[in-house]
């Protein structure tokens, strides 16, 4: 009897070691970031371009990097949805009664979902080869629109889920169409919809597999498609290779600078799927 | 009326050309890799791509050997450090946290999910390297520049725990809260419910989950090649330098079109990465949905 109690309290002890681990890893990672990068933070980081000597430790910012990751990101994000939205409608209005063909197509998503982004980036510089088109801000947006369409189709079709079937079936049975029907679902899932926009866009921008052999890297703001962007995780990745030490901090202030975008974003994203799940009918 | 009809007649073939177009990305990104690496294959082919180890590009000898175990030994030391820790976790969470404990937990989870691989990098770089440098190697072997296959194993670790922690937590949720009173009423403690009721029933959904994990961390590319060294040669302990096959793939791309045969070497180890992780996906996937349709019966 004494044994089995103190298996019981063995474990217990092991799971809540565990969990105090598993998240603490969150405190220890943001906490490393944010007591290395701190120091190095200023407004020139986030309000100027590299100036000439920048990657020697003389002044300048990564303006250029934060721009042009907030365009890879949006661009594949606006691309993405307008990709994903058709398609988690057809899965789920367009398909009754086909459900193995449906969930089949689901998988392929989850599927999809689990290919790492190198592959993205190495299939995105395929078709750029393909295409002709050098490493440019139209490249990343490529490669990324592909890498977020699987999270979008996934988030929209799990959201598209929660709208209760009897809501379709009024709609239906009023005589509207079947697009007519998705109209008033689309309605309905407006905050998921948020939800996908944010998840996608998060991956989006932290993202740098895909965009190290597609967008390419440049001191100044892109102006067109065509030109080469500068990515955020691109720029804290080449930052910290340098062996000038102020080049290195200016790399762990970049990193605090991302960190602070994604988490204001998942924090947003997290805020909303609460709210949606509270209004829900 | 027609008019209302026949606008849902071509969107509804429009979003099936979307549909179709999307699924069959699986396809065309298969074939396109396979496309471009056809030239490296017809050359020395599979089993010697594969087993040999001289990685000579300059002299046209591409032995993947050395990349394929540094990616083994990577994912074995992430998945032998994960799978534990985020069982334990997903057990408590599900099984004894106090609803309050739990909503607190659960969004740290989600936090660490949402957290780029780069930072991660940056972490590892910053913590994990000097950790090992300086408290680790130490103990087992004379010199470390902490640069090692522990290193990306630890970072990888920790960059799987949110993958895991939440697949597993909602296989045991699914589990029958009937089989787990009728143990208890049969005077089990809790642990012994767990171990003999609810891991055996959760089997095939932690072998999922821990497949799914296999796959994340064979792909992980900036945050392992930032911190394992980079070295081609075959790792033999935990304390050698690795270098994955994604890390090769990111770190050469800039020389591979002034070398023969270079970048097709390059997409086949994409080619590689990619069948292994659609292979693992799709097994696990296919458990996972097996689970999931049992829940529902």
């Amino acid at each position: 009897m004494r044994k089995r109690k103190f298996e019981e309290l063995f474990f217990r002890v092991l799971m809540v070691f565990a969990t105090i681990l598993v998240s603490g890893s969150f405190f220890l990672i943001v906490g490393t970031i944010f007591f290395k990068g701190l120091p190095y933070m200023n407004w020139d980081m986030i309000t100027k371009t590299p100036g000439g000597g920048f990657y020697i430790g003389k002044e300048g910012g990564i303006l250029n990097a934060i721009i042009g990751s907030f365009y890879v990101a949006g661009g594949a994000t606006i691309l993405g949805l307008i990709i994903s939205i058709p398609v988690a409608i057809f899965i789920n209005l367009y398909m009754d009664g086909k459900r193995f063909l449906s969930n089949t197509i689901r998988m392929a998503f989850d599927v999809l979902f689990g290919i790492p982004s190198i592959v993205y980036g190495a299939f995105g510089f395929l078709i750029m080869v393909y295409f002709g088109i050098r490493a440019s801000l139209l490249g990343g947006i490529i490669a990324v629109t592909l890498l977020v369409i699987p999270i979008l189709v996934r988030t929209l079709d799990e959201v598209i889920r929660t709208v209760p079937f009897e809501l379709r079936d009024a709609t239906l049975s009023l005589g509207a169409t079947r697009w007519e029907t998705a109209k008033v679902v689309l309605r309905q899932i407006r905050p998921g919809i948020f939800t996908a926009i944010l998840l996608s866009f998060g991956r989006a921008i932290g993202d740098v597999a895909s965009v190290l052999f597609t967008a390419g890297f440049s001191d100044n703001i892109p102006t067109s498609l065509h030109e080469p962007a500068a990515t955020l995780p691109l720029a804290i990745f080449f930052q910290l290779g340098s062996p000038v030490e102020e080049v290195q901090g200016r790399g762990y202030a970049s990193a605090l600078i991302l960190t602070i975008i994604v988490l204001i974003i998942t924090v947003l994203a997290d805020i909303l799927i609460k709210k949606f799940s509270k209004h829900k009918i | 009326m027609n008019f209302r009809l026949l606008k849902d007649k071509i969107l509804s073939k429009l979003m099936l050309v979307f549909t179709l177009a999307s699924v069959s990305l699986l396809l065309v990104i298969g074939i396109g890799l396979y496309y471009k690496s056809v030239p490296i294959i017809q050359r020395l082919g599979w089993t010697e791509l594969i087993t040999t180890s001289v990685w000579k590009p300059l002299k046209g000898l591409f032995g993947f050997f050395p990349f394929i175990m540094g990616t083994l030994w990577v994912t074995a030391i992430a998945i032998i450090i994960a799978l534990p820790l985020c069982l334990l976790t997903a057990l408590y969470i599900v099984e004894y946290a106090p609803a309050r404990i739990k909503r607190i937990l659960i969004p740290f989870v989600n936090l660490l999910s949402g957290i780029p691989p780069v930072i991660f990098g940056v972490w590892g770089v910053l913590f994990i390297i000097p950790l090992i440098q300086a408290h680790i190697a130490p103990h087992f072997v004379e010199f470390s520049t902490g640069y090692s296959v522990l290193a990306g194993g630890i970072v990888l670790a920790v960059m799987i725990f949110p993958l895991i922690v939440s697949i597993i937590s909602e296989v045991l949720r699914t589990i029958p809260q009937e089989l787990k009173d009728a143990s208890l009423a049969l005077g089990a403690t809790k642990w012994e419910t767990i171990k003999k009721v609810i891991l055996r029933k959760a089997l095939p959904g932690i072998v999922a989950a821990t497949v799914l994990a296999i796959s994340r961390a064979f792909g992980e590319t900036i945050a392992v090649l930032m911190v394992c060294g980079n070295n081609a040669v075959v790792p033999h302990s935990v304390f050698d330098t690795g270098y994955p096959l994604p890390a090769l793939i990111a770190n050469n791309y800039g020389e591979m079109l002034s070398i023969p045969s270079y970048d097709s070497a390059l997409m086949f180890a994409a080619l590689l990465l990619f069948i292994i992780i659609l292979l693992f996906n799709i097994i696990s996937r296919v458990i996972l949905a097996r689970l999931e349709r049992r829940l529902a019966s």
